[in-house]
């Protein structure tokens, strides 16, 4: 990178936030995602919006592509950078508002997501979106990646709670949309365009989220399956039964034995699955529904079933799912963690798939996850420095991808595509897929210098 | 170094809500991540050892609350102090460190002479001119800071005073050997007398060898290796000498250091005993909460903890304190906002980087004034140090104590 234009961003946001030496660079060539590396020419930590529409004039003049970094815990490579300026956004990070009357919060793009979380809650409000790094996770990075979470079943992922964005476009002209409205049917939906556009459409700086009221009580259970089947079966009886608890998640085998060697929590050996459900609600309801669910486990043949009696007892309930990554990331060095989705309808098909695609490339892989809305984590674990093995992972991981495309699921519910999942994105969205997407880019960004090369 | 070490990091980020310099900076060369990543780098020749790498490394606090958050077991802050103790080894021993390190800090009577000026220069009421006069203002930036520090110095260190053995009081459960660390026997005496006299009151017969030296973290901390195999080595041998059930400190620092002492002398039987014996006076005294119980006195005082470095996160204690806190009739006890996050004192930190110190140590005293507190417990003497000259200046209603202190204090001891 020019030093004349080193010079100029500095006039932009300051010497001291403009970082080019070599050891920086170095360490905001990565983000969360295995494998992947690449150098950007300069990191960037602007104060204002003003500071990141005149980042972005410049770059749009110059050609110097822009990638926008919230705390750098994509799962895609979505915030690398090769050669460009990446932008950070944590200088970004108040909470503008919290609107009671109107039921939302206004936040710059670099607030924590937890921090959005304690300060609602402590006003009685909820914002349900969870994603697994929520301690950390920003929330423009959660907007752009669309994340998920575990509370996805009930109270969906971050699109349906962002209700207005203020973005800085390409050129550095801002772009408003949507707002405060419930209601709002004036042109084309730009939010959920903007939403999950991984960076590549615009900056966001400004953010709105609705907010819903707190849930009085929560009850957790959980329960132990023997057959992997009727666990997969449970799942489906309980939302049949129109449960829809706020968490329903999954451990298979593997997960289980690793779990079980790291932390001893006390789970059986023998048994197949492990759920782990969560209702929410009034407690009237919440009593209901609980009942429902202890009675449709037991005729599932669960082999165990406990229903937490104050939240110490849940706290230990939930231990096996908190602890299910640690445990497998410790296996190995290395950690490919997916997110193929499919209907939650094939889950037990999609486990399979999954045994048998680790089997089949002799590799080791521990499947956990949102059985409730079919979000799967297949867990490779491998190790970076056996070429051999890293290969026939990524193979197993193909016929995964290839196998949730077939039942009609996706290849990632909420790490998103960037650079990892590139190439099988054409097969999940067919050429027409990706010839509108081109051409929503080029409405967007006709120099196309917003987080290149990602997503396709 | 360990490369499966570095490598085991799978750079998920975990670690970065949890480290003190990165909520302050928010930059990846400040965070556990990012450091482990520079030294994986060094190791694989794709970055020089420069001195702007060595910079960002140290920043980091070693507090090793990365270590407790992250989900596969790397320890960020131990990686750092290993590879810079390495690379200060390589390059020898400089003047000082050799004077401090060797021919201070390992023999107990001439660290303690040395203590004697100081001494004097409290009683005196020299320091009290000095103060006064600004004269420190004169000398260099860490010599002021080093001199704010130093709280009253009791008369005489404790090793000197303490007898060998201090018997049971009434039927003798058991035996433990009391490792007595530099800074509590030179300047937080009274809480170490607060230790021994617990014990004893539980039934323990304490043996304090008078001939113990210093746990060797300071070794490690300058780059001395060998002089962390030698400490570890004299002690092992002298308290092998023993019979004891535990070796108990009630310095956190010592504490996850003696523990290591099995590491440090690897494939040394009596070292790995040793290791293995060694707790934490909250550890032993929780074993007996049903018998201390009816010795405690009401106490109506509103009580914080911080948890040490050295205690929740290098030893994964944190249960205990607040059990033998709550133990306590009257007290009323409020847990502490970020309880677990370093107070920016860190060994010699606070004299070496006070501006960074100084930020973290606000943000621990804004948590402190929130709670309410009257009293802040606490159990190791970085901490005490840091947090009492912070509290001294910035909040001077809230009274700074060791845990053996409160209690003792509970019991009239």
């Amino acid at each position: 990178m020019e030093e004349s234009f080193i010079n100029e961003l500095k006039t932009i946001v300051g010497e001291q936030y403009t970082l080019t030496d070599r050891e920086s660079l170095a360490v905001y060539g990565y983000d969360s995602t295995p494998e992947l590396e690449s150098l950007p020419g300069a990191v960037l930590l602007p104060g204002s919006t003003e500071e990141v529409a005149r980042i972005m004039r410049l770059c749009h003049g110059a050609g110097v592509c822009v990638t926008p970094r919230g705390s750098g815990t994509n799962l895609s490579g979505g915030s690398l950078s090769a050669g460009g300026v990446v932008v950070q956004t944590s200088r970004l990070n108040r909470l503008l508002e919290i609107d009671e009357e109107n039921l939302t919060a206004t936040v710059e793009p670099g607030l924590i997501t937890s921090a959005l979380h304690r300060e609602v809650e402590a006003r009685g409000l909820f914002y349900p979106p969870d994603p697994g790094s929520m301690n950390i996770s920003t929330m423009g990075g959660n907007v752009a990646e669309n994340s998920g979470g575990l509370r996805g079943l009930k109270y969906g992922v971050t699109a349906d709670y962002v209700m207005g964005l203020e973005t800085i476009l390409a050129d550095g002209d801002l772009l408003r949309t949507g707002g405060k409205v419930v209601k709002d049917v004036a042109g084309y939906s730009l939010n959920p365009l903007l939403v999950s556009s991984e960076g590549t459409l615009g900056f966001f700086t400004g953010i709105t989220v609705k907010l819903i009221p707190k849930p009085q009580t929560k009850t957790t259970m959980l329960a132990h399956f023997p057959v992997l089947q009727d666990a997969a079966m449970a799942v489906s009886a309980i939302i049949a039964a129109k449960v829809i608890p706020a968490t329903l998640e999954f451990l298979d085998k593997v997960t289980i034995k690793c779990v079980e060697d790291y932390a001893h929590v006390g789970l059986p050996l023998n048994v197949d699955a492990v759920l782990l459900i969560e209702v929410d609600g009034h407690p009237a309801v919440v009593a209901e529904e609980a009942a429902s669910v202890a009675e449709i486990c037991k005729k599932y043949r669960c082999s165990f079933f406990q229903t937490a009696q104050n939240p110490a007892e849940a706290l230990k309930l939930t231990e096996a799912r908190r602890t299910a990554l640690s445990a497998l990331a410790r296996l190995k060095p290395t950690t490919i963690l997916e997110d193929a989705t499919v209907p939650r309808s094939c889950i037990a098909a999609m486990l399979k798939v999954i045994q048998d695609s680790a089997k089949k490339y002799d590799v080791t892989i521990g499947t956990f996850g949102h059985a409730g809305d079919g979000n799967l984590h297949p867990t490779c674990l491998t190790d970076e420095r056996d070429q051999d093995e890293i290969k026939r992972a990524h193979a197993a991981f193909a016929e995964i991808f290839d196998a949730a495309i077939a039942m009609g699921g996706t290849i990632t519910g909420e790490h998103g595509v960037g650079l990892a999942k590139k190439k099988y994105l054409p097969k999940l969205v067919g050429e027409s897929g990706i010839r509108v997407m081109r051409g929503i880019k080029n409405a967007f960004d006709p120099k196309g210098i917003l987080n290149p090369g990602k997503i396709f | 170094m360990d490369y499966v070490k570095l490598i085991n990091c799978m750079r998920c980020g975990m670690c970065l809500p949890a480290c003190p310099t990165y909520k302050e900076t928010f930059l990846e060369t400040a965070s556990p991540r990012g450091r482990v990543a520079l030294v994986r780098k060094v190791q694989e020749g794709q970055l020089d050892q420069s001195e702007r790498l060595l910079e960002y490394l140290s920043l980091c606090l070693d507090c090793q609350a990365c270590a407790s958050a992250c989900p596969c077991g790397v320890n960020a802050g131990e990686l750092v102090a290993e590879f810079t103790c390495e690379r200060k080894s390589e390059s020898g021993l400089g003047f000082m460190e050799d004077l401090i390190l060797r021919k201070l800090v390992p023999h107990p009577d001439r660290l303690e002479a040395s203590m004697a000026p100081m001494r004097a220069y409290q009683r005196t009421g020299l320091q009290k001119l000095v103060r006064k006069l600004g004269i420190l203002k004169m000398f260099p930036k860490q010599l002021e800071r080093m001199e704010g520090l130093l709280p009253d110095l009791p008369a005489r260190p404790l090793r000197q005073e303490i007898r060998e053995v201090t018997p049971a009081v009434g039927t003798e459960r058991g035996t433990v050997g009391f490792f007595l660390g530099c800074v509590m026997s030179l300047i937080f005496s009274d809480a170490s007398r607060a230790t021994i006299q617990l014990l004893s009151a539980l039934g323990y017969k304490v043996i304090t060898p008078k001939n113990q030296v210093c746990c060797g973290a300071p070794n490690m901390l300058g780059g001395d290796l060998e002089g962390l195999k030698e400490a570890a080595r004299t002690n092992v041998d002298l308290f092998g000498g023993h019979e004891v059930d535990f070796i108990v400190t009630d310095c956190g620092g010592c504490g996850a250091e003696l523990k290591k002492y099995g590491h440090h002398l690897e494939g040394d039987v009596p070292a790995t005993e040793f290791s293995s014996k060694v707790r934490d006076i909250s550890q032993v005294l929780a074993l007996h909460a049903e018998e201390l119980f009816p010795l405690l006195k009401p106490l109506d005082l509103r009580v914080t903890y911080h948890d040490p470095c050295h205690i929740a996160h290098c030893q994964g204690i944190r249960k205990e304190p607040r059990d033998l806190l709550k133990l306590i009739p009257g007290l009323q006890y409020t847990e502490l906002n970020e309880a677990d996050a370093c107070c920016g004192s860190a060994g010699t930190y606070n004299i070496e980087r006070p501006e960074m110190s100084d930020r973290i140590l606000k943000r621990k005293l804004d948590n402190i004034r929130a709670s309410g507190a009257q009293v802040l417990v606490t159990s190791n003497p970085g901490c005490l140090l840091q947090l009492k000259k912070g509290l001294a200046e910035h909040l001077p209603q809230v009274r700074i104590m060791h845990l053996t202190e409160l209690l003792a204090m509970s019991m009239q001891l």
